[in-house]
C-alpha cells in the first residue's frame, strides 16, 4: 500500500547483524499462499521464526516477534545491524514482516535484494541508520520515526537519532511499490 | 574511460551509449526464470496486476524450471507446482519443464546452461538469489522478487541500479590438483566478507580464471550473491563459446571490459598460494583452511545443489571415495537429471561414478534443491535436529538446511568427500597425490 510519510509510532524489535532470509522466514514456510486471506496469516505466524532463540529480541533474548497461536505482532519497528535481509531473493520475507504487522526497519545496512523487494513490493520502509543502532536501542522501546526530518526518536529513552533519506528509491515508496509507481509514470497503463 | 562488461550490458539493453555506476536505468530483459517457490506468488501478482486474460511479454524469454520442493509429501509444495503447470497450460508456454515427465530438469541455475538460456552479452532475471550463475557466460545476471517478476511478465522490462565492479584477479596456469573453484570463492567471501561486495559486481579474470571449464567458472559467480554481490561475471572466451553453441543455435553477442574501464577495486590472487578452505557455522564468511580444522566431530556429509552438485563436483567426490566405505551419511544430490544420467556414464578406470556412491554407501537423491535449503520436512537429507554437517552447498545461516540447531560447515566436494571417507573433517591433500616438480 502506499506509505505516507506521517510519523511511524510503535514497539521496537531489536535484532543483530547478518540476518538473514531463511532466519526472517524459514524455507518450510515458503509454500502458503500470499494470496488466500487465511493462509497469509501463517506467515505473519512464522515471521523471524527461524531466529536463534537467544539473539530473537534483543539484548534480552528469547522474545518471539509474534505470540504463541498469534498472526500479528505487537512490535512495529524492527531495528537490526549490518547486512539485514542477505540470503535468498525470497519476496515472503518482507511480506511477512508486514503481515506480521512491522511497519518500517531501521538498520545499519541491507542485503541488496530484500532491500529491492521491501521497497518495489510496497511492504514496509526500509531506512538506513548512520550508526549500527541495534546495541542502543532495547526491544520493547517506543520509538517514532519523523519521516520529515530523518530522525527516529526513541520515546523510551528519550533519545534521538539521524536516520538517511530514503534517496532514489523515495518515490517509489511513497507511491506503495513498482506497479502504482510506473501507473503514476505512466510506463504501466491504468487499470 | 572505458566500461565494464556489466556496464556495458545494461547500456546497451537500456538504449544508451553509456552508463556509470549509480545511474538507474530500465532494461529489456532477454530472459527471465522463476521456480516452484516464487512462480506462483509472481502468477498471483501478474494476474492481479494485468488483469486474468492477461499474456506474458514473450513466452520465448520466459522459463519455469520447478526445483525446490519436488520429492515431497507436502501438500502446498504439490499444490504450488499445480499453480505453476496450470500457467504454462493457459500461457501456452514452451520453457516449462514439468515435474514428472521427461522434461524435468532439477536445479534451475544448472538447468539453465544446460538448456542454452545463458547467452553472453543477455540479461537474465530470476526469482532466486543464486540467479548470479548465469553470470559465468558473460551474461548480466541477477536474483529479483516476486513482484519485480510479474512486472517483466507483463512489461519485459525492469529498472536496474547500474552497480560499480570490483575486479578479482587471478594468477596461475591451471588449478592445483588438490583446490577447487569452490575453495577460491570461500576464500574470497573470508577476505570481503558477507557484504564485501553488496550493491556491486564480482567480475572475476585472468589468466587463472582463463584455465577454468564452465562448471567451475559457474561455482565462483554462484557464491556471488554470499558476498553480497549483485551479479558475477566473467568475460567470456573460447571455452564459453564452446559451451553455448553446444547448447542452443541462437546468435549472441560476447562483451567485454575496456582496458581503460574503472573498478570500484582490485583484488589480487595466485592459485598456488591457496588451500582447502571451510566456512565454518553459521556464516559463509567464517573461514578457516580444512587443515586448521581437522579432527572436526561430523554426522553427515551432502554434495549437491546449483553450487556443489555439477557432474564435475561428483567426479571430484568419486576420485576420493572410490574404493571406500563412507563413515558419516553420506547424501549424493545431482543438480538436474542431465547430471543424474552422466553418473551412470561417466567412469573412473572402468566403474560408473554412481557405482562408486554406492559403493561406498552413500544414499542417493533425485535431481532438485533438496536440502540445500532445508525445505519441507520430509526433504531427502534435510538437517532435522542437531546434526553436524559438511556441505558442498552455499550458505550456512543458522536453519539454512532444516533444523536451527544444526551445523553447516561449507567446503569443496573433494573436502567433503575426504571428510566422508574419515568420518571427521579431512583436508583432501591428504588423499590426493601431489606431483613434487
Amino acid at each position: 500500500m502506499s506509505k505516507s510519510s506521517e510519523p511511524i509510532k510503535g514497539k521496537a524489535f531489536v535484532l543483530g547483524k547478518n540476518v538473514d532470509t531463511d532466519q526472517i522466514i524459514p524455507a518450510a514456510h515458503l509454500v502458503y499462499s500470499l494470496e488466500d486471506p487465511e493462509e497469509r496469516k501463517l506467515y505473519g505466524k512464522y515471521a523471524l521464526s527461524g531466529v536463534p532463540s537467544q539473539e530473537s529480541g534483543l539484548p534480552q533474548g528469547n522474545i518471539r516477534l509474534t505470540k504463541e497461536g498469534e498472526t500479528e505482532s505487537e512490535f512495529k519497528i524492527i531495528v537490526a545491524s549490518d547486512n539485514f535481509g542477505c540470503g535468498s531473493s525470497r519476496e515472503h520475507a518482507p511480506a511477512c514482516l508486514e503481515i506480521a504487522g512491522i511497519k518500517a526497519i531501521v538498520t545499519s545496512s541491507y542485503a541488496r535484494i530484500f532491500y529491492r523487494n521491501s521497497v518495489d513490493g510496497g511492504f514496509l520502509i526500509p531506512f538506513e541508520s548512520f550508526d549500527d543502532l541495534s546495541k542502543e536501542v532495547h526491544t520493547g522501546d517506543e520509538l517514532e520515526i519523523d519521516q520529515e526530518n530523518h530522525i527516529l526518536k526513541n520515546l523510551t529513552q528519550k533519545k534521538e537519532y539521524k536516520i538517511k533519506p530514503l534517496g532514489s528509491v523515495a518515490d517509489i515508496v511513497r507511491a506503495g511499490g513498482i506497479f502504482k509507481y510506473a501507473r503514476q509514470t505512466g510506463m504501466v497503463a491504468e487499470r | 574511460m572505458g566500461m565494464t562488461l556489466t556496464e556495458k550490458i545494461l547500456a546497451k539493453h537500456s538504449g544508451n551509449d553509456r552508463v556509470s555506476p549509480g545511474d538507474n536505468v530500465w532494461v529489456d530483459v532477454d530472459v527471465l526464470m522463476t521456480h516452484d517457490v516464487c512462480g506462483p506468488p509472481a502468477i498471483g501478482i501478474f494476474h492481479k496486476q494485468f488483469g486474468e486474460d492477461a499474456k506474458v511479454w514473450d513466452k520465448e524469454k520466459f522459463v519455469i524450471i520447478p526445483d525446490h520442493y519436488i520429492f515431497t509429501n507436502d501438500k502446498y509444495a504439490n499444490r504450488n507446482v499445480d499453480i505453476l503447470r496450470a500457467f504454462a497450460a493457459e500461457q501456452d508456454l514452451p520453457y516449462f519443464y514439468d515435474v514428472g515427465t521427461d522434461s524435468y530438469k532439477g536445479v534451475c541455475h544448472v538447468a539453465l546452461p544446460e538448456e542454452g538460456f545463458t547467452r553472453p552479452g543477455e540479461v537474465l532475471f530470476g526469482t532466486d538469489s543464486h540467479t548470479c550463475t548465469a553470470g559465468a557466460f558473460g551474461q548480466f545476471a541477477t536474483g529479483i522478487g516476486n513482484t519485480d517478476a510479474a512486472f517483466i511478465m507483463g512489461t519485459g522490462k525492469l529498472w536496474v541500479k547500474v552497480p560499480e565492479t570490483m575486479r578479482f584477479v587471478f594468477e596461475g596456469a591451471s588449478l592445483p590438483p588438490y583446490l577447487m573453484a569452490k575453495d577460491i570463492i570461500l576464500q574470497i567471501i573470508g577476505d570481503i566478507g558477507v557484504d564485501g561486495a553488496t550493491y556491486r559486481t564480482m567480475e572475476f579474470t585472468g589468466p587463472g580464471i582463463k584455465a577454468l571449464t564452465m562448471e567451475d567458472r559457474m561455482t565462483l559467480t554462484n557464491m556471488a550473491i554470499e558476498a553480497g554481490g549483485k551479479n558475477g561475471v566473467v568475460e567470456p572466451d573460447e571455452v564459453t563459446e564452446a559451451y553455448v553453441k553446444s547448447r542452443t543455435d541462437k546468435p549472441f553477442e560476447k562483451v567485454y571490459s575496456d582496458p581503460d574501464a574503472v573498478y570500484h577495486s582490485e583484488h589480487f590472487y595466485n592459485f598456488e598460494d591457496l588451500v582447502p578452505m571451510i566456512a565454518k557455522p553459521h556464516s559463509p564468511d567464517n573461514k578457516a583452511t580444512a587443515e586448521e580444522l581437522e579432527g572436526t566431530y561430523l554426522d553427515r556429509a551432502y554434495i549437491g545443489s546449483c553450487t556443489g552438485g555439477k557432474l564435475s563436483d561428483f567426479r571430484a567426490a568419486a576420485e576420493i571415495i572410490r574404493g571406500s566405505k563412507v563413515k558419516l551419511d553420506t547424501y549424493i544430490v545431482p543438480a538436474t537429471t542431465e547430471i543424474a544420467r552422466a553418473l551412470e556414464t561417466e567412469t573412473i578406470y572402468g566403474t560408473p561414478l554412481i557405482d562408486i556412491f554406492r559403493e561406498a554407501g552413500c544414499k542417493i537423491g533425485n535431481a532438485s534443491c533438496a536440502a540445500c535449503l532445508g525445505g519441507p520436512s520430509d526433504t531427502f537429507g534435510r538437517l532435522n535436529s542437531e546434526e553436524v554437517c559438511i556441505s558442498s552447498t552455499n550458505r550456512n545461516y543458522p536453519g539454512r538446511m532444516g533444523s536451527k540447531q544444526a551445523q553447516v560447515y561449507l567446503a569443496s566436494p573433494y573436502t567433503v568427500a575426504a571428510s566422508a571417507v574419515t568420518g571427521v573433517i579431512t583436508d583432501p591433500r591428504v588423499f590426493i597425490q601431489q606431483t613434487v616438480i
